[in-house]
Order: C-alpha cells, then structure tokens, then sequence
C-alpha cells in the first residue's frame, strides 16, 4: 500500500510537471529537440564517423550559432538542443533508442541512423509516431516501394539499380569503342550493401552486353582477399568490379598493387571517397573508380567541404557526406517554411518543395532526389571527379586506369 | 603454380593468425587469465604504431623496441592490480577461468572506450612495406611475409626457451600445477604476471605488425579475440608449437577454399576444421589430455 500511494504521488507530480512543460511550450519553446540513435562503436562506427556524426555536429553547430531555427510561428529563432544514443551497431537497440527519443524524450524531430540496415529496420517507428526520416546512408531496392508504404521516409541514396545500372553504361560504352573487353570479374562482401549491388549488376551488366566470368562475395571480416585478386587476375577480365567495405577496400587497392594487378577499368565500394585512401595510396588513386564524385564547378560542395574541414580537421566522403548534409539543408528549410513543428507539413513540405542545398537545387520525386548528385566518380588528377550521371560538369571516363607506380 | 601460390598466401595469412595467437596462449595457458580484452591489445598497439608512424615518422620495426616493453610494463600492471586479486581469492582454476573472463570482459569496454575517445571510430590505415617480394613465381607482399616471420621466431623461440630453460621449466611447471609449483620454491605470483606481461607484449607485436596491412578502427578488437581464441584451442591451450600449427592450417584452408571452392565459404571450412580437430582431440592438436 506504501508503495501503491508512492506510486500515485510520483504519477500526479509527473502529470503536473508535464502539465507545465505542456503550458510552458505551447507559448514559448525553449528549444528544438532533435534526437538521434547512432552507432558510436560495434562494426557500423566506422561509417557512421565519417558520414554521418560529423554532419550532424556540423549543421547543429551553424544553426545554432545563427540562434537556432526560425519558427515563424513565434516569430524567433529557437536553439535546437541534441539527444544522442549509441545504438551500438545493433538495430534492436536502436528501434529502442528512438522509440524512446520519441516517447520519453519527446523529441521534436529525429535523424536518421548509420546504414541500410538500421534504417530499414527503425523505419516502422518513424512511420508509427510520423516524423520524417532523411535517410543518407541507406541504399536499398525496395526505396520505391518503401516511400510509397512510408511516405514519411525519404532515400537520399537511391536504389542498387541507380549505380549498377550508371556502371553498366558506361563499361558497355568503353567496350563498344573497343577500350576494353567485355569480361567482368565482380567480387562482393556478403552483406546489406554487397548482397544488393551485385544482385543488381548480375541483372544490369549482361544486359548491357557484358560477361561475368568471376562472381564471387567474401564474408565480413577476410583479412587476406589475396585469393581472390589472383582469380580475377587469372580471369581475363578487364573490368574488376568490387562492392566492398572500406577495410577490403584499401585490402584489395594494396593487394592489386602488390600483385601488380592493373585492370583497365577498377571499381571499388565503399571506402574509395574515405580521406584515409588517397592519404594512404596518392597518385596510384588515379583512374580508381566508386561511388559519389564532385564536379570542380560546384561552389556548394566545394565550401563545404572546406567547412567541414575546418570543423572536424579531415575531410568529409565523397559520396553519402555531401548528400547527407543537403537533407539536413533541406529539413531545415522545411522547417522554416512551414514555421512551427508540424511534422505532417514538414513533410508535406520535403516530398514537394525545392531547396537551395551544398549540391545545387533539389526537388524531390517519389522522395528520392533525382540526377541531384554524382552517383559514379573516379580519380582523375587527384580530385575525386563525377563520371556519371550524365548532368552538366561531367567528366569523361579515363580507361585504361594508368598501371601503378611503386 | 595456382597450388605454390595458394600454399604460400595461405602460411602467410596462417602465420598472422598464429602471431595474433601467441600472446593469448601465453595469457590463458600459464597465467590462465582467458583474457577476453586480448583482441581490444592488439589495436591498441596498431594505434600506437599508427600514431609513431604518422606523428614521429618511426617505422614500425623501430617502433616494437618501443612499444613492446611499453605493453609488458602496462600488462604488468594489469596483472598486478586487477587481477591478482582474482588469483588470490580463486580457489579452484575454474573459478579463476570465470572470474577472469568477467574482469577482462569489463576491461575490454574501458579499453575500447579510451580509444574511442582518443581515436573516434573511423577507419586508420597506413602503408608501410607494401611492396611486392617475389618467391618462386608468386608475389606477396613484404608486410605480411615479416608478420609471417615474427611469428615463426617468437613461436620457435619461446617454445625452446619454454622447454630448453631453467626459467621456461619453472614457467611450465606453473602451468600444469600451481600448487606444486609453488611447493618447489617457485614464486608462481611473479612467474604468472611475468607470463601474462610477456603474453601481452606478444599481443603488442602482433598488432604493430598487423596494422602495416590491415585498416583498423577502436572497434574491431573482438575479430582478433575470436579468431586468437579458436587458434589456441585448437592448438591446445598452453603450446606454442600448437599455436603456430594451428594458426598455419587455418591459414592454408582459408586460403584453399578461397581459391578453388567459394571464398564465401571460408569461414564454415575454419569452424567445419576446428570442429573437426575437437571431435578427434578434444584437448586440441598438441594439448595434454586433462585429467
């Protein structure tokens, strides 16, 4: 019985505080909470420090330090405040973690996780409770259909078929000129990310007229992909196509090096647009193809990467960075536009809205962003140069790759 | 010439996975502390080979005359201050097992933490020796070749001084019966946290040697724990001969399935192994049979 009236003595308190925050915020909030679940450690950390973490701190830094969001509603900039968790690479514990961002925290807007698959898996909850969800890290076929079941949920990154598909055009072009042969050596990591991009290039590159004659994937975590360099090697192909993580990324640059494996056309995954690449293998990056690129005419990007550089002391990536602080332009414009935090009109606002973003001008279909950014780059020269789609600035592709140097 | 060039690639990535593995047998074989934080050892000794490399432009090499001592004198400590106090109350060596594992389990998060703050969680990488070296044909690189040498010297090395000195006698003697040992003036204290401090400058030189070719980040410290533990169990805890066995044909079938069956595959044909070794001989390939 003790603890029965402790009990309602802690429920009336709660209520009443409750009911002063309620009264205190409907007149005059104090700030803007933005909370968000991301993997601080456990195997997604890596992407997630570079992509990711650093933007955020970024853009809330600089809108903060202008006072905060305008809310035309009350007319005045209003300071965002930041909930962060670890969800610790796990997508239990993030479902979790914004579960209670959103519950317990009572955050006004979420960002998103690191990664496909923790995106996938806490979007029913950003659905349930209805706030909008950027994703920037998230690659994944089932984008169309997903926007569409979750029409608050946004894929900045677009579907496997988007780069597949860029890559089978351009190899079909090349080989059509007779640059290079048709054959194919893909190899790819069993995971998320490899699974579905070379599920998609088994579909895309012979329909573009191109031969796979190795198609191999490695799990996470090979510490010698040595094997499989010489089976490519061996394989005749000119084309050597890799959809790997960034440790197999720089293990497989070092070991084609090594063995002297120089293939007229080589795309490598995730890990190429790291600063850590060209900072570990400088001139040989030339030629070395990914994901993401630049074009030397965009001020935008150019400016924000040198912010970023002067925040974090590295550079950002070349690929998911960019896109993924332009979602966070895009939200906060959004915001301002709408005036207050009316989630179901912020969205509204983002699925019809064009925005000034570090990439250009971007209007949404589909809640995808289209031809907005380089879905391909190669190295060229020592900047990371976007090769396609074809939008204005695009650069033409350089094959052969030039051999290594030692 | 396919079989010469799997064969060496695979003793090479079998001579990294014994290299890592050294340290823990000497941890968990003498000392008998399962030491669940050996993996977070390993990157923090790729770090400081990272930090001397990049900051002070000391080549890695140079690098172990000074990180080595540096993780004896730390794993010391370790061992004088959080675990002897394990080893003291532990009445029986099942009891220490467990403890153990606890603390070390613990350490691992206050170790893995400190990096996180120091480091962050992205990636590090640098090159060093990345150079192709040439062996009948086959090219491998000059990095992983060295690890595949330390490995072969420190495992021979040790296991002769364990077996062929008077020291090494006392420090096996410590490892079959601590109680005995002690009853012929042996400090089995002292001998014990010599032989974790050594096991943990062991860790030290795998990781500064690992971290020439493989990129790292404060997160990837429990790969090397798994992969070290499966190493000295399947070797049998204790044996430095074993270890560096084991490590090899783990190393070589990799290395084989790679090559001719389905590089997917290479992690059933390591466990489908040592599940094999442990069906045959439970107390692994070179371990004395418990009593």
């Amino acid at each position: 019985m003790q603890r029965m009236s402790g009990l309602i003595r802690a429920a009336s308190v709660a209520a009443c505080l409750a009911l002063a925050a309620g009264t205190a915020s409907a007149q005059e909030p104090k700030s803007i909470k933005i909370g968000y679940a991301i993997s601080k450690t456990g195997p997604n950390a890596g992407g997630a420090n570079i992509t990711q973490i650093p933007n955020y701190q970024m853009w809330v830094k600089e809108v903060n330090d202008k006072g905060g969001l305008m809310l035309k509603s009350i007319g005045k900039r209003v300071p965002i405040e930041v909930i962060e968790y670890d969800d610790r690479s796990n997508s239990e514990e993030a479902v979790r973690a914004v579960e209670r961002l959103v519950t317990q925290d009572k955050v006004d807007l979420l960002f998103p996780p690191w990664g496909t698959g923790l995106n996938l898996a806490v979007g029913p909850v950003f659905n349930k409770y209805g706030y909008p969800q950027l994703a920037f890290s998230a690659v994944t076929d089932r984008a169309p259909e997903l926007a569409k079941r979750w029409p608050n949920s946004f894929w900045f990154l677009g579907t496997s078929q988007m780069y597949v598909g860029a890559l089978a055009d351009l190899l079909a072009k090349q080989q059509k000129v007779g640059k290079i042969n048709a054959n194919v050596a893909m190899i790819s990591i069993a995971d998320g990310f490899g699974i579905d991009l070379s599920k998609a290039a088994r579909e895309a590159l012979p329909k573009a007229g191109m031969k796979l004659v190795y198609d191999k994937s490695y799990p996470i975590g090979t510490q010698d992909l040595s094997p499989l360099i010489a089976e490519a090697q061996r394989s005749g192909a000119d084309t050597f196509v890799a959809f790997s993580y960034p440790p197999d990324t720089v293990a497989l640059t070092d070991q084609a090096k090594v063995a002297s494996f120089s293939p007229k056309v080589m795309f490598l995954g995730v890990g190429v647009g790291f600063p850590l690449y060209p900072g570990k293998f400088g001139a040989n990056t030339e030629g070395v193809m990914s994901l993401g690129g630049l074009s030397k005419d965009n001020a935008g990007t150019a400016e924000y990467r040198k912010k970023h550089n002067a925040m974090h002391g590295r550079d950002p990536d070349y690929w998911g960075s960019q896109v993924g602080y332009a979602s966070l332009q895009m939200l906060q414009q959004a915001v301002e536009r709408v005036g207050k935090i009316d989630r179901p009109a912020i969205i509204k606002e983002l699925q019809t809205g064009t925005f000034d973003t570090v990439l250009g001008k971007i209007k949404l279909e589909g809640n995808m962003p289209k031809d907005a950014f380089w879905v391909l780059g190669q190295w060229q020269n020592g900047f990371y140069t976007g090769v396609a789609p074809q939008r204005p600035g695009v650069a033409e592709l350089i094959v052969p790759k030039p051999a290594w140097k030692p | 010439m396919i079989l010469l060039e799997a064969t060496l690639a695979g003793l090479v990535l079998g001579g990294m996975y014994a290299l890592v593995a050294l340290g823990l047998n000497l941890q968990y074989g003498v000392a008998r502390i399962m030491n669940l934080a050996y993996g977070e050892g390993v990157i923090v000794a790729a770090f400081a080979a990272w930090w001397l490399y990049t900051a002070g432009g000391i080549n890695p090499i140079f690098g172990l005359a000074l990180i080595l001592p540096a993780a004896f004198a730390v794993n010391w400590l370790i061992y004088r201050l959080a675990l002897t106090p394990l080893v003291r109350r532990a009445k029986l060596r099942e009891q220490l097992e467990v403890d153990s594992i606890l603390a070390t389990f613990g350490l691992l998060f206050v170790v893995q933490g400190l990096m996180l703050v120091a480091f962050g969680g992205a990636y590090y990488s640098y090159g060093f020796l990345s150079v192709p070296v040439v062996i009948a044909d086959v090219t491998i690189a000059a990095n992983r070749l060295l690890a595949l040498g330390f490995a072969l010297v420190l495992g021979l090395a040790l296991y002769l001084a364990l077996t062929r000195t008077r020291i090494g006698t006392a420090v096996r003697a410590v490892a079959v019966d601590p109680v005995a040992a002690g009853l012929v003036a042996i400090d089995v204290r002292q001998v014990a946290a010599a032989s974790f401090a050594l096991g943990g400058a062991l860790v030290a030189a795998g990781g500064v040697l690992v971290s020439m070719f493989l990129t790292f980040n404060a997160n990837i410290g429990v790969v090397f724990t798994m992969k070290a533990l499966i190493v000295v169990i399947m070797g049998g805890v204790g044996n430095l001969l074993g270890c560096l066995v084991a490590g090899l044909i783990l190393g070589l079938t990799e290395t084989f399935v790679a090559t001719w069956v389905d590089p997917g595959l290479t992690l059933a044909a390591t466990y489908a192994i040592f599940l094999a070794i442990l069906l045959v001989r439970p107390q692994g390939l070179f371990g004395r049979a418990a009593r």
